[in-house]
Order: C-alpha cells, then sequence, then structure tokens
C-alpha cells in the first residue's frame, strides 16, 4: 500500500481574530487536519507575499492566510490590503505555474473556531488531491543545481 | 602607478547577455583611459583578443578585478564564471544579467523545448529541414560538441562565490566611473574596500527618493499603459495616474531616469536595500494603492496589469525565490 501524501501547510494568523479561532478550536477539542503549522502576526495586512513565496519555495505544499471578516479589522481596514495582495498574488503564481488553489484566504473571527478547523481541514484535503508541490526538488534531478537545492533545504523550517 | 613595479590586472567577460554592459562601460568616456592607465587589461573578449586558454594559463588570484556581466544560460558561461573567479582577487556581479537574471532570466518562464521551438521553428525562421543543434557530433576529423545549454538561467551567485553585486540595465556610466576611481584609490591605499556581499555604484533607497515627480495620495481606479493616456501628467507621480510604475521596489542609483523623461521605471536596478524578493515587494505595493475592497472591484482593476509575471519580475525572476515557472523545472529532450 502506498502511503497516504500528507501536505504541508503554513498558516498565517492575526493576532485578534484567526489565531484566537485557532485557539478556540484547540480549547474546545475540535478536531482538524494536523497539517497546518500556524505563524502569528498581528493582522493578515502585515502578510508580505514574500513569506508565501518563502514558504512555497521551502518546502510547503499551500498557505493559507487568515484574518478578520471584512470590516472587523482590528487595524480598521488592513484585511483589505491582504485581500487585494493575495488576489494579485494568486495572479503571479497562475503565471509561475503554480495551482492558485495552494494559496488561500480564510475570514474567521474570534468565535468561529468551528469555520477555523473545517476550513483547515477542507483546504488540506484541496492540497492533497493537488499533489506535493515541490518546488526546486525537480531541480535535484538536474545536474549544477545539486548544491542549491541543499542550500534551500538548511533553511530552518 | 604600479604594484611590486607591476600594475594591477582587470578582466571583464560577457556571459548570456545584450552587451549594453560593455557600451555602458565605454560610455564612462575618458575614464576608460583611467583603466588602461591604472590596469593591465589581460581578458575583455569584446575589446580585445584573448584565449580561454589564456586565462587558464594565469597564476590562481591573479587578476585584481572581473566585471562579469550576463546571467549563466549554458555550460561555457558556467565554465567561465568558475575559470574567472579562480582566477580574481575581486570578482563583480555586474549588470542586472549578472546579478538576478534580467531580460535572459525571463526564459525561465518557458521550458527548454518552448525556447527551442520558438528558435528554430518559428515564422521568422527558415529551417526548412528542421535543423536542430547536436550537443555532440561525430566528424571524420573526430568529435566535436557545443556547450550544453541549461534549462534555466541562473545567476552568477547561484554558481559561484560573488564579491560585489552592480545592478543595472546596463549601470549607469557615473557610477561605473565612481566604482573605477574608487578601486584606483584602494590598489593605491588611499580607500577601502567595502564589506564582501556590498551592493556598489547605488544609491541606499528607491527610485521614488530620487524622483521629483509630486507625489500625493495614491488611490487608484484603474492601471492603465503609459501609451494610453496622452499625454501623462509630467510632474505627478506616475503610480498615481495608475501607470503600473516599479520605482517603490527599485534600488536608487539611476537618478530616476525613466520617470524623469516620462516613462514609468520598469526595476532594472534591482530590488531596494533589504528586500528579499523583488516581485513580492512591487505586489505589496501596488495592492496598497488599489482603491477598492470588494473582491471583484478589486480584480477588475487587477485587469489593468494584463501580465503580472513580467511586470513584477521583468529584471528579477531568475534571482528571485521561486527563480522560474514550473515548466522550466521540468528536464526534457530537444
Amino acid at each position: 500500500m502506498t502511503e497516504q501524501f500528507e501536505p504541508t501547510i503554513i498558516g498565517f494568523t492575526c493576532n485578534w481574530c484567526s489565531y484566537r479561532a485557532a485557539d478556540l478550536a484547540g480549547t474546545s477539542r475540535m478536531k482538524y487536519a494536523p497539517n497546518v503549522r500556524l505563524i502569528r502576526m498581528m493582522c493578515s495586512g502585515r502578510l508580505d507575499p514574500t513569506f508565501v513565496l518563502r514558504a512555497l519555495s521551502g518546502g510547503a505544499d499551500g498557505v493559507m492566510i487568515t484574518g478578520c471578516h471584512p470590516g472587523e479589522c482590528h487595524y480598521i481596514e488592513q484585511n483589505y490590503k491582504a485581500l487585494r495582495r493575495f488576489l494579485l498574488l494568486r495572479r503571479v503564481l497562475t503565471g509561475l505555474g503554480i495551482e492558485p488553489e495552494r494559496v488561500k484566504l480564510v475570514w474567521a473571527s474570534a468565535a468561529e473556531g468551528a469555520r477555523f478547523a473545517s476550513e483547515t481541514t477542507a483546504f488540506v484535503e484541496e492540497i492533497r488531491k493537488l499533489g506535493p508541490l515541490n518546488w526546486g526538488k525537480p531541480v535535484a534531478a538536474l545536474e549544477n543545481l545539486q548544491e542549491e537545492v541543499s542550500k534551500l533545504e538548511e533553511v530552518p523550517a | 602607478m604600479t604594484v611590486n613595479g607591476k600594475k594591477p590586472k582587470f578582466a571583464m567577460y560577457w556571459a548570456a547577455s545584450c552587451g549594453g554592459c560593455e557600451i555602458a562601460v565605454l560610455n564612462t568616456h575618458e575614464k576608460i583611459l583611467d583603466v588602461d592607465a591604472n590596469f593591465e587589461v589581460v581578458f575583455w573578449p569584446v575589446a580585445m583578443d584573448a584565449k580561454y586558454k589564456d586565462v587558464e594559463a594565469m597564476e590562481d588570484g591573479s587578476i585584481l578585478l572581473t566585471l562579469f556581466n550576463g546571467g549563466i544560460r549554458n555550460a561555457e558561461n558556467e565554465h567561465l564564471a568558475k575559470l574567472l573567479r579562480k582566477k580574481s582577487k575581486i570578482l563583480v556581479a555586474f549588470g542586472s544579467c549578472a546579478c538576478e537574471g534580467c531580460i535572459p532570466g525571463l526564459a525561465n518562464l518557458s521550458s527548454t523545448k518552448e525556447i527551442f521551438d520558438t528558435y528554430y521553428e518559428t515564422v521568422s525562421t527558415d529551417n526548412p529541414n528542421h535543423f536542430r543543434p547536436q550537443y555532440e557530433y561525430k566528424m571524420p576529423e573526430g568529435e566535436i560538441s557545443i556547450p550544453k545549454f541549461y534549462p534555466v538561467l541562473k545567476t552568477l551567485d547561484q554558481v559561484v562565490d560573488v564579491d560585489y553585486y552592480m545592478p543595472g540595465c546596463p549601470p549607469e556610466s557615473h557610477q561605473i566611473a565612481a566604482v573605477i576611481d574608487l578601486v584606483i584609490k584602494v590598489v593605491k591605499g588611499e580607500a577601502e574596500l567595502p564589506p564582501k556581499g556590498a551592493v556598489i555604484g547605488v544609491g541606499n533607497s528607491t527610485v521614488c527618493d530620487e524622483c521629483p515627480r509630486a507625489r500625493n495620495v495614491k488611490l487608484i481606479k484603474e492601471f492603465r499603459r503609459i501609451q494610453d493616456i496622452a499625454p501623462a501628467d509630467p510632474t505627478l507621480c506616475l503610480l498615481e495616474q495608475g501607470i503600473p510604475c516599479n520605482g517603490p521596489a527599485t534600488r536608487s542609483g539611476c537618478n530616476a531616469r525613466c520617470p524623469i523623461a516620462g516613462a514609468q521605471c520598469i526595476g532594472c536596478y534591482g530590488p531596494a536595500e533589504g528586500v528579499m524578493d523583488y516581485g513580492a515587494r512591487l505586489m505589496t505595493a501596488f495592492a496598497s494603492v488599489i482603491d477598492a475592497i470588494a473582491p471583484e472591484e478589486i480584480d477588475r482593476i487587477l485587469d489593468g496589469i494584463p501580465d503580472p509575471v513580467g511586470q513584477v519580475y521583468r529584471f528579477n525572476l531568475a534571482g528571485s525565490l521561486l527563480k522560474a515557472a514550473k515548466s522550466a523545472w521540468i528536464k526534457e529532450k530537444v
């Protein structure tokens, strides 16, 4: 039997809503896919597309960006900034041959632990269907780029 | 000026490039005479005759300064990069191609097959017998070969250790002159070299900082191409007028030549200080000025940038975090 592919997902959460949603999911003993590694930011507006590109080039199969619902941002309107960056980033990723579905934007309020858990599980299943991204890994098959790949793999998770 | 009775040695090489960097060096006008007066030019294929075996015969570290322009597109480029690294004390990635891939790096959006099909089979090419290059060929006299073409273009520092970076497509001549002056001073013991890895011949801010156009509040309802606006306001920030200008992410050093001339910055000076991924920084800048909060409206405005990858990575794809499109990584027979 072949082993099931377990995607590596990096999740960015905002301090005021989605991180608390994740927290609530945990304290409420809700079950959700363990594939996501969460990184807390003060606000989804802090999300620099660099973070997403770094994650994808460093071995992540998908990236989940989460923030407060539109109109509910702790910093008034920064989640709209995240939305605009996300929409532009998806276009660039498509141009580079990366399935745009590998980056997802989820709004979750501090009360929506269940939503956070179900959206995470749904995303993991979607990425599982897409398969590994393996960015930079096909490179290993090419001569001369070996060294570069070993450098990429040294980046701490 | 001499060191131990001998002038220090200078070399310049072009790998995958257009030759514009060499022109920029010649554009330093009389400063080029200072190069000749202070250095012994040992290797510079565009300016003088020299053979690779002459370089191979040189003592390791015997060339003081090598300006290397062009990206690493094939095995010959890589061989020369490694050879010149071994022979040089100071190796400078000179120009946008060597630093971050530049226009040749945009080939990283295509597979090798697509590149060769375009080169050998399109309407403008007369190739009725469908000839393709063979890397090795047996002749009666023996086997001959040409350098292998790599699936992706690499930057110089993805192949060898680089001491300094000098971006620009091409680097501005006044910046080149200043760097030549500095190296001459260093040789005379009057100045010190910048720390290894430094970006030289540049400013430490963004093109916007050098741009004289007036900046107010940027709120964009529509991205437009500069040729669709006639004429653009010559005193107002181009981005404010909806023209995707790459100034906010681009390193200063060119004196904002393009915006002053009435064209948008296209980013040839590369990422500003502290920017890890040029395209990401530019996406941030563009996304911040869009005046919309509804996804449909934002998407409509983004439609005004018809080629997002070309817009944000025109000069930087090979040196970006993702380096190439997925299709370019695929190894295939061509």
